[in-house]
């Protein structure tokens, strides 16, 4: 069992030889989980479609809405449901950087009056046991069937209608700052619609 | 017959008298960072011991073809590829698993467990050998962060696995979700072990 010589040209290929065979083994798995990948994206967001819109049989996820807005760095995707062309409901994606933790996704579901009718937390990096709390049952129950424009969504601390999460005030600040967010996107586009 | 005892030796002692975790203290950061819950050290237990595995088994079937003075990154090269492979495995195929450990996956590549088994056994020691170390290094690991998980989820949350066993509003120890539960929850955890395994042998 000699050892190579730590001679330049030895180093030189050794390490060459290493890193071509990481790239491309690296470029090979890459090609190989790209399609699961994305299938995975695209589960993800129609289970949470289905969870919080009412029910619809046209396809969401292919007649999204990207639009652009100041409130968020990226374009926010509308989804609209429809059940035989009519329209039951629209789905925002929200988002927050107020967060514990920076970053918190959600979908919000409206109905067509404008209520909530459902949300589901698509990303955060909260506190375990406290801010993931925000992911509950009890805790999203207090947004559901009221709407942003007539109700107060902030925290009752901040007299507004929600019960903070214990522990974590500023979750659940975030959270309706992005349910505000969700609403606000929504709310324009309507607007929009209706003027063109 | 004496190298089959050698072998048990190899695989045995990473789980009780070199722990990585309890006995050793490598590995820290992800020790630390992800177990605030059972099953997130379970995924990242699993997780190191894979990329362990793989990096111990590449590394001693190339050890006489490295030059010694470049041996450290080519090791990190090893390692960071095999990281890179689980992360994209785990976007793909667990993507919950894979949302939950976030940054601590990329930070396999630095955890001193991996690097360290790489220079102080791998490139020492023959294929074989170097299979037996990382698993039993691997489960020692695992057996640390999951143990280290359930702890603060029992304390901290009223749960395991993501099973609750307390009312919904009780009140529970949240310090030891916190990261200074880790700490504290890590120093027990280590006098605990050390107390049983030093009983076991003496």
């Amino acid at each position: 069992m000699k050892k190579k010589p730590s001679t330049f040209l030895n180093m030189l290929i050794t390490l060459f030889v290493i890193t071509v065979i990481a790239g491309l083994s690296l470029g090979f798995i890459n090609e190989l989980t790209l399609e699961p990948k994305a299938k995975a994206k695209l589960a993800k967001k129609t289970k949470a479609l289905q969870l919080v819109l009412p029910e619809f049989n046209n396809n969401p996820v292919r007649e999204v809405l990207k639009i652009k807005s100041d409130l968020a760095k990226d374009s926010v995707e509308i989804y609209t449901a429809k059940f035989d062309q009519k329209i039951k409901g629209t789905a925002v994606v929200g988002s927050t950087e107020k967060g514990f933790s920076g970053l918190i996704k959600i979908m919000v579901g409206f109905k067509p009056d404008g209520g909530i009718n459902n949300i589901v937390v698509l990303e955060q990096k909260e506190t375990p046991g406290l801010g993931t709390k925000m992911k509950e049952e009890a805790f999203i129950n207090q947004y559901r069937d009221k709407n942003p424009g007539t109700s107060n969504l902030k925290t009752s601390k901040d007299g507004g209608e929600i019960d903070a999460l214990t522990g974590a005030t500023i979750t659940t600040r975030a959270f309706s700052d992005a349910v505000e967010m969700a609403y606000q996107v929504y709310s324009d586009n309507i607007n929009a619609e209706k003027d063109e | 017959m004496e190298k089959k005892v050698d072998q048990k030796q190899n695989f045995l002692k990473g789980i009780i008298k070199e722990n990585p975790v309890f006995v050793m203290l490598l590995g820290m950061c992800p020790t630390l960072g992800v177990t605030s819950s059972a099953f997130n050290g379970l995924g990242m237990g699993i997780a190191t011991l894979f990329v362990l595995l793989m990096s111990n088994m590449v590394v001693s079937l190339v050890k006489s073809q490295i030059p010694a003075k470049v041996r450290i990154p080519a090791f990190i090269i090893i390692i960071a590829s095999f990281v890179t492979i689980v992360e994209m495995v785990l976007e793909a195929f667990i993507p919950f698993l894979y949302e939950q450990l976030g940054i601590f996956i990329p930070l396999i590549v630095v955890n001193c467990l991996i690097l360290g088994r790489a220079e102080s056994f791998a490139s020492k020691n023959n294929f074989l050998s170097s299979i037996y170390d990382a698993l039993g290094m691997g489960i020692g690991f695992v057996i640390a962060l999951t143990a280290l998980g359930a702890t603060r989820e029992i304390l901290g949350n009223g749960s395991i696995f993501e099973m609750k066993f307390v009312a919904e509003n009780a009140n529970t120890f949240i310090l030891f979700i916190l990261p200074p539960g880790a700490f504290i929850a890590l120093a027990y955890l280590t006098v605990l072990f050390n107390k049983i395994s030093i009983k076991s042998t003496s």
